[in-house]
């Protein structure tokens, strides 16, 4: 009888994993809390076509060097753990394919403008607390679940999740906030991430909180340290696009833009 | 906001090149910005003493004129120029933009995720004011060194 659907077996032996190829990788290391040496670690691990910056670090862990400090969970750019420094450029060590960078040696650092914890895994505390301080959630006097008439719920149309869908795929990887030029200097600055929520709230017609958000942002170290350096847009993985969320926030604070 | 207790890049952050490389043509205008800001500013100072020379009779104020009247006071001169129409070409960009303007449109994103405020837009922009200027100073000194 002739086959419709291959053995699990055919279908095995056309797997070829042979790799023929392999990357450097330059790994940074430090761990602040023991003593302030900072250094880099070579291996060479091998590599196929579709082999992410993640896959290399872990194969390293597991074979070379399992002291090697990583922060990762979901490995498919959603939980927004493996932020990175790759090649100089913050991204996502799970979203990154060697093949992609078009080097035959990859230098990993931790991100820049956050607190080292070891190795690659940095503190995002001060992203975490200014994404909160911006009330990121819908703001109502009155609430979903209704006494008299039960659960309820808050609708909206279509055309108004349009206005902030895109703001609302933010993973807090916090890639954006280590590319600006702001957050290199200023101590307080409340960053792309943060501003880009609050406006994801701000254009949300259901919320009612939107000046006590706004008097939160409009503050010296608030939104008006954006220079539109656009360096947040570039490196996000999300298509978040904090800089253009900023943008329209600013037009809306200033009462050109609804 | 929250103060932060460890790490920040510092002015490598601003001015090291290799910024510009990894994050484009807007970093290198948001720089020249700065640049041409403070450079602006310390020339309006500078000018503003210069001028009071006036107050000093006719002698002092030809004999400050003549500071500009070298090869290096023509190519300094040249350096205002250019600052001056990238500071202001560039700025009025910067205002649109900042005003909400020019950066595209909110939308459903989807992969390869392109920013839609780092568009060609801006890109040609900044291209033009970088022609300006240049094409500014060497009209300048074309005129100074004739
Ligand atoms: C018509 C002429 C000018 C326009 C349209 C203009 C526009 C601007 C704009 C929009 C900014 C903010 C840029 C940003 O958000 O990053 C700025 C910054 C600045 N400008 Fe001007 N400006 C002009 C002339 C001047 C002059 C004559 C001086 C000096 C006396 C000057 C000094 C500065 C400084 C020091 C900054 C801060 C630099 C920065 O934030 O990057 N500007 N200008
Ligand atoms: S805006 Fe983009 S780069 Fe910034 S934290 Fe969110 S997903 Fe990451
Ligand atoms: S491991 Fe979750 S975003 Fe990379």
């Amino acid at each position: 009888m002739a086959t419709i659907h291959p053995k699990l077996s055919d279908e095995l032996s056309q797997t070829v994993v042979s790799s023929t190829k392999s990357v450097k990788i330059k790994i940074k290391r430090s761990n602040p809390n023991v003593n302030s040496e900072q250094k880099f670690d070579d291996f060479v691990v091998p590599i196929e076509k579709w082999t992410t910056v993640l896959d290399v670090l872990l194969d390293v862990k597991s074979h070379l060097d399992h002291s090697v400090g990583v922060r990762y969970s979901c490995r498919q750019a959603s939980c927004g753990s493996c932020g990175m420094k790759i090649n100089g450029k913050p991204g996502l060590a799970c979203f990154t394919k060697i093949s992609e960078l078009d080097s035959d040696t990859v230098t990993v650092e931790p991100m820049d403008n956050y607190p080292v914890v070891r190795d690659l895994a940095v503190n995002m505390d001060r992203m975490i607390n200014n994404h909160k301080k911006v009330m990121p959630y819908v703001i109502r006097e009155d609430s979903e679940i209704d006494a008299e008439s039960g659960i309820r719920e808050f609708l909206q149309s279509p055309e108004n999740v349009d206005k902030y869908i895109q703001f609302s795929s933010c993973i807090k990887c916090g890639l954006c906030n280590s590319a600006c030029p702001t957050m290199a200097m200023d101590k307080s600055f409340v960053g792309p991430q943060a501003l880009a929520q609050a406006y994801r709230y701000i254009a949300d017609d259901r919320d009612k909180g939107k000046n006590k958000r706004l008097k939160i942002i409009d503050e010296s170290h608030g939104i008006w340290r954006c220079h539109f350096a656009g360096s947040c847009s570039q490196v996000c993985p999300k298509g978040v696009d904090p800089a253009m969320g900023i943008q329209l926030l600013r037009g809306y604070l200033l009462g050109i833009r609804d | 906001m929250e103060r932060e207790t460890g790490a920040r890049e510092g002015l490598k952050g601003w001015l090291h090149p290799g910024k510009i490389g990894k994050f484009g043509i807007e970093r290198l205008a948001w720089l020249l910005m700065r640049l041409t800001g403070l450079g602006l500013l310390a020339y309006f100072i500078g000018h503003i003493y210069e001028t009071s020379h006036i107050l000093d009779g006719k002698a002092v104020w030809d004999k400050s004129l003549e500071m500009t009247q070298t090869t290096e006071g023509h190519l300094f001169l040249a350096l205002v120029i250019g600052m001056c129409v990238f500071h202001t070409g560039n700025g009025i960009r910067l205002m649109i933009a900042q005003m909400g303007y020019g950066i595209g449109k909110a939308e459903r994103p989807d992969y390869p995720y392109k920013p839609q405020s780092i568009n060609m837009k801006g890109k040609a922009c900044i291209y033009a004011t970088l022609g300006m200027a240049a094409l500014a100073m060497w009209y300048g000194m074309a005129v100074m060194f004739a």
